[in-house]
């Protein structure tokens, strides 16, 4: 059983890169591609003279927020007016404005953080034109800053780098639209409900009635799954049978969970002419996933305190799962359910497939350390590399002092404001988490979305705004919905978005305008395996001696302690 | 800032109107014309009306049925409001939960068991799972309720342990996932039986 668990990560991890690889050259093509197509035209000519020119980086950055800033308008407009607004078969009434606004913050920075159940809350007016036209957007948001970091960097001596517009659309049209539509098809295939009518009642074997809640969820579960938002059609994400319904369907879902993101390693090495060193990128990366995915699936297998006190049967046989299924569901057991709550954080996806607050000490204390890197380890739908560039800038200072000349990546030279945009983007998120959790566990107003007592309190605050600040959206659910811990968890989620990638577009401007100059003797290495274990230290030795105070806290102090 | 301001607002309404509208309404027809039972919740039908979703527990409680694993939900095993039960891996409330539901299923189950103690029953019977309604238990604890509906049926254990593999959903194309016994199918196959 334990042979059949791992030979199932181990296949996810072939078919993840067999998949990625064509994926991440397509994608380089998409956004290199010189020629407009007829709907892009179309688009430029509506938007009026000059909007698909080339721009700066500060125009560009513009462009991101004041369409997000928009979008996060009419998405508040929209939940709080549904219960006015058609397509409400339920007769849902209007969303409350803490929990709207930190929806709608969440939706737009792409986290999907749910302090509501969908099934419940949400007229599928509200799911479909708002939340699941976010999924879409925000995704393709990352997605087309990523495409223009790229590109400043493949660029020399040049003051622009790219068109928003046009990046937005080519991620939507060409990359999220078409996969979206396959996904969802598999999905339906394997029984998830598509449809526009409602609830269902049901009259049971044994008399009661059972309503079962439908609507368009395949659409929504697809485009959830791949652009790394993670917002779920039900309450309990994909751990719910109708959004999730069997073995095939979990692992689709788990693909599309670090299928844009590994591709887009492949996509970055072949738009800067640099494949080896995308190699090395994607290994490095793989190996943080591999230390994730193997200490999770250990420690939820030997299972919780609780349960192994119990006295009931934890082994595993051939007849059941066993370990700790607590908040896991049997088609999954274990080992698929390890593997969900890695990638999930490994990228800023969030969508969960088991609860994470049931997760054992060292169970629940790999996504916590996943996302407090930043979600660089593939990480969510473009952020997640432009979150690693970040490293890979501090890892060749880090080479470049240690042989003492000037830091180059990819021929350029890396100076003082590179390094210091880096610094400021792998290390402004960590520290907010860090602050926020210190505000959320020492007032009484952030205790009060405390579930679980004791040890296991600070493990869920700490989460909470881990998540939140990191954009990933998956939590120990146990945590509460306060008007405190709504806006505090807004305020995090709307930083965590847009500090970085502002760092991220800044550093691409300036990487832009540089020289390339070619390598010498002295020049570090980036294609060779040094370079791996550097940039995997980098990332330990960054965000993980960050994290471990707060760690031994929470998980490692819980894992230690004895019922 | 302005020209921005109404490219934004008509980049908002274009894809609203494709990715809020267009895209779920041709998912929609796609399913209806390929995979109508999916697509609609996989109901289950019994003289004629639905007694449920194949995709959802609903609380079986009497001793001629195989019972699922706790849930969560308010009222249980609502599909309408899945949760998790979301206690610790140190809670004193998940490990007191675990005991009392042990027991009862000991209490159930001895009798048709004997020798049965709690080191015999699979941890999934005692847990609630993530969804609140998973249709399914694993194939260690329907064998451990076998005896319990045979005897309460008069049928031959062969007879219900037959059922169970029939009912029993492998691995997606023989390695995905793990294997669970589908209750609700379980059970309206029982019933079926009756009906002959």
């Amino acid at each position: 059983m334990q042979f059949e668990g791992i030979g199932q990560i181990v296949l996810y991890a072939i078919a993840l890169l067999v998949l990625a690889y064509p994926l991440g050259q397509y994608m380089a093509w998409v956004y290199t591609r010189e020629k407009d197509d007829v709907i892009e035209r179309g688009f430029f000519r509506a938007f009026g003279r000059g909007s698909g020119d080339e721009q700066n980086w500060k125009s560009y950055a513009t462009t991101v927020l004041i369409f997000s800033l928009i979008f996060f308008g009419l998405l508040y407009a929209l939940l709080r007016l549904q219960g006015h607004l058609v397509l409400n078969p339920d007769h849902l009434p209007g969303v409350t404005w803490p929990v709207s606004l930190n929806t709608a913050v969440s939706f737009v920075t792409n986290t999907n953080w749910q302090y509501y159940g969908g099934e419940s809350t949400m007229s599928y007016l509200s799911q479909m034109a708002g939340l699941a036209v976010q999924n879409f957007v925000s995704a393709a948001v990352g997605m087309a800053v990523l495409a223009a970091v790229v590109r400043a960097i493949s660029r020399r001596s040049s003051g622009t780098i790219g068109n928003f517009w046009r990046d937005l659309y080519r991620s939507l049209v060409y990359i999220m639209l078409p996969l979206s539509v396959i996904v969802g098809i598999i999905l339906i295939w394997q029984g998830v409900p598509e449809t526009f009518n409602g609830h269902t009642t049901a009259l049971t074997l044994q008399g009661a009635h059972q309503s079962i809640a439908r609507g368009p969820v395949a659409s929504q579960i697809a485009i959830k799954q791949l652009g790394t938002n993670g917002g779920g059609y039900y309450n309990s994400n994909s751990a719910v049978p109708l959004e999730n319904p069997t073995g095939l369907s979990n692992f689709v879902e788990l693909l599309a969970i670090l299928l844009i993101p590994a591709a887009q390693v492949f996509m970055f090495g072949r738009m800067v002419k640099a494949r080896r060193h995308a190699w090395m990128i994607y290994t490095a990366m793989f190996a943080l996933f591999a230390i994730g995915v193997g200490t999770a699936l250990a420690a939820e297998q030997h299972g919780s305190q609780a349960l192994r006190q119990s006295g009931v049967s934890l082994a595993a046989s051939s007849s059941q799962s066993g370990g700790n299924m607590a908040d896991k569901e049997v088609r999954f057991g274990i080992a698929n359910t390890a593997l969900w709550a890695t990638a999930t954080t490994d990228a800023s996806n969030g969508s969960v497939n088991g609860g994470h607050d049931a997760l054992t000490g060292a169970g629940g204390a790999v996504p916590i350390t996943n996302m407090f890197t930043g979600e660089v380890i593939f990480g969510g739908v473009g952020t997640g590399l432009i979150g690693m560039f970040f490293y890979i800038v501090i890892a060749v200072f880090v080479a470049g002092l240690m042989v003492g000349r000037t830091p180059e990546w990819l021929g350029k030279k890396i100076q003082a404001r590179e390094i210091k945009l880096a610094a400021l983007g792998a290390l402004f998120v960590p520290t907010m988490v860090l602050v926020m959790t210190a505000v959320a566990i020492g007032t009484k107003a952030g205790q009060a979305s405390i579930f679980n007592s004791g040890v296991h309190g600070f493990s869920e605050t700490l989460y909470t705004y881990d998540s939140q600040s990191n954009n990933n959206g998956s939590a120990f659910a146990g945590y509460g919905a306060t008007s405190f811990s709504t806006s505090f968890g807004a305020v995090a989620m709307a930083f965590g978005r847009f500090v970085p990638m502002l760092a991220g577009l800044a550093l691409a401007g300036s990487l832009a305008q540089k020289k390339t100059v070619p390598a010498s003797a002295g020049t570090f290495r980036t294609d060779g395996p040094t370079f791996v274990v550097l940039l995997v230290g980098v990332v330990l030795f960054t965000a993980g001696l960050m994290i471990l105070p707060a760690l031994s806290l929470g998980p490692i102090a819980e894992g230690l302690m004895h019922l | 800032m302005t020209r921005t301001i109404l490219r934004s607002v008509l980049a908002i309404v274009a894809c609203t109107a494709v990715f809020g509208l267009a895209y779920p309404a041709l998912m929609v027809a796609l399913a209806s014309g390929a995979f109508p039972s999916q697509a609609h919740g996989s109901l289950l039908y019994h003289d004629g009306h639905v007694v449920g979703s194949k995709l959802a527990a609903q609380g079986f409680t009497g001793p001629q049925y195989f019972h699922e694993r706790p849930s969560a939900t308010t009222p249980a095993y609502n599909p309408a409001a899945t949760t998790f039960a979301n206690y610790g891996p140190t809670s004193p409330d998940l490990a007191k939960a675990a005991r009392q539901q042990a027991e009862a299923i000991l209490k159930l189950e001895a009798p048709y068991n004997p020798g049965l103690t709690i080191s015999g029953i699979p941890v999934d019977a005692v847990t609630t799972s993530g969804s609140g309604v998973d249709p399914d238990i694993s194939p260690a604890y329907a064998h451990l309720q076998a005896r319990r509906v045979a005897a309460v049926r008069h049928l031959p254990l062969a007879t219900v342990q037959k059922l169970i593999s029939q009912n029993t959903t492998g691995r997606s194309l023989g390695v995905l996932g793990e294997p669970g016994v589908n209750v609700l199918e379980l059970n309206l196959a029982l019933d079926t039986l009756g009906d002959k």
